[in-house]
């Protein structure tokens, strides 16, 4: 059974998301759209799973909506802080700074939504992985202290990232 | 009818809110004179600014046209692509060195940008700190 399963959805979330998407894209909820909106999201996966390696396996959902909420929370926040600081600061006294953040993370898509979060949350863009993944550039748009930057990430991001992907 | 008058107010806060963010992000985009930090004002205000005003419409949507969702979809796809392009341009300007050359990485050799190829340095010589 589990079997027949994952091989109709080789990536369940994938194919919810598809379904999803066309929903929106269309407007309406009718059963006909429901019907050819899983249509699609059986076909679309399975005619790209070469771009597809691995599935990824233990993501806790519950998590992420509370990793979601804090980080529209930090974003509405750190906005206005950035705003500030454009509208208030002159260019001579901005001290912008490199953070390097060791990873603990290894998984690529937890990677990537560290990554995807450190942008979107103003002030700091994610800049450059290392060679190996083993760390993380940081630029900080005005810093007195660029360790707290890093501990911050750390401490706020990452470490519910580790416990989102397991 | 009572919610319809808070339905237009909130349609009207959130088109100030989302105008003032986007003009914000633009002021930053010209104000600041580092490659690197004029990245940081329109990719994130610019966020909050284009979300409010699709938030706007939405409402709009919901309330007085037909309610559609389409705007959930371009915030959604907005906040998915925003990083990487910003990632991009970042990665241009330590390929260029048209900002302050980033410190090495404490564990692995180097930076994935600045990884290039033996025969291939002569194209992109690596920046001077």
């Amino acid at each position: 059974m589990t079997r027949a399963f994952y091989w109709l959805f080789p990536h369940p979330f994938l194919t919810l998301l598809l379904v999803a998407v066309w929903l929106l894209l269309q407007g309406t909820l009718s059963p006909g759209m429901a019907v050819f909106g899983l249509i699609l999201g059986i076909l679309i996966p399975w005619s790209t799973s070469v771009w597809w390696p691995g599935t990824p396996r233990g993501f806790r959902v519950g998590r992420m909506a509370v990793y979601i909420v804090i980080v529209l929370w930090d974003i509405m926040v750190a906005n206005v802080q950035v705003a500030w600081i454009v509208l208030t600061k002159p260019n001579a006294s901005l001290r912008p700074a490199w953070v390097v953040v060791p990873l603990d993370l290894r998984k690529p898509e937890a990677i990537t939504v560290l990554a995807g979060t450190v942008t979107l949350t103003p002030g700091t863009v994610s800049a450059d992985l290392s060679d190996e993944g083993h760390s993380l550039l940081v630029h900080a748009l005005h810093t007195d202290d660029p360790d707290a930057i890093r501990d911050d990430i750390k401490h706020r991001y990452e470490r519910r990232l580790l416990e989102i992907f397991t | 009818m009572i919610w319809e008058i808070v339905a237009l107010y909130a349609i009207a806060f959130c088109l100030i809110v989302g105008a003032a963010f986007s003009l914000i992000g633009s002021i930053g985009l010209l104000k600041f004179n580092d490659a690197m930090t004029r990245l940081h004002a329109p990719t994130k205000v610019g966020t909050v600014g284009i979300g409010g005003l699709l938030l706007a419409s939405m409402i709009h949507a919901q309330m007085f046209s037909d309610g559609a969702w389409h705007d959930l979809l371009i915030m959604a796809f907005l906040f998915v692509t925003a990083p990487i392009s910003a990632n991009f341009i970042a990665k241009v300007n330590i390929h260029k060195g048209s900002c302050t050359a980033p410190p090495p990485p404490p564990e692995d050799d180097t930076w994935s940008t600045l990884d290039v190829a033996e025969e291939d340095r002569a194209l992109a010589p690596t920046p001077k700190g």
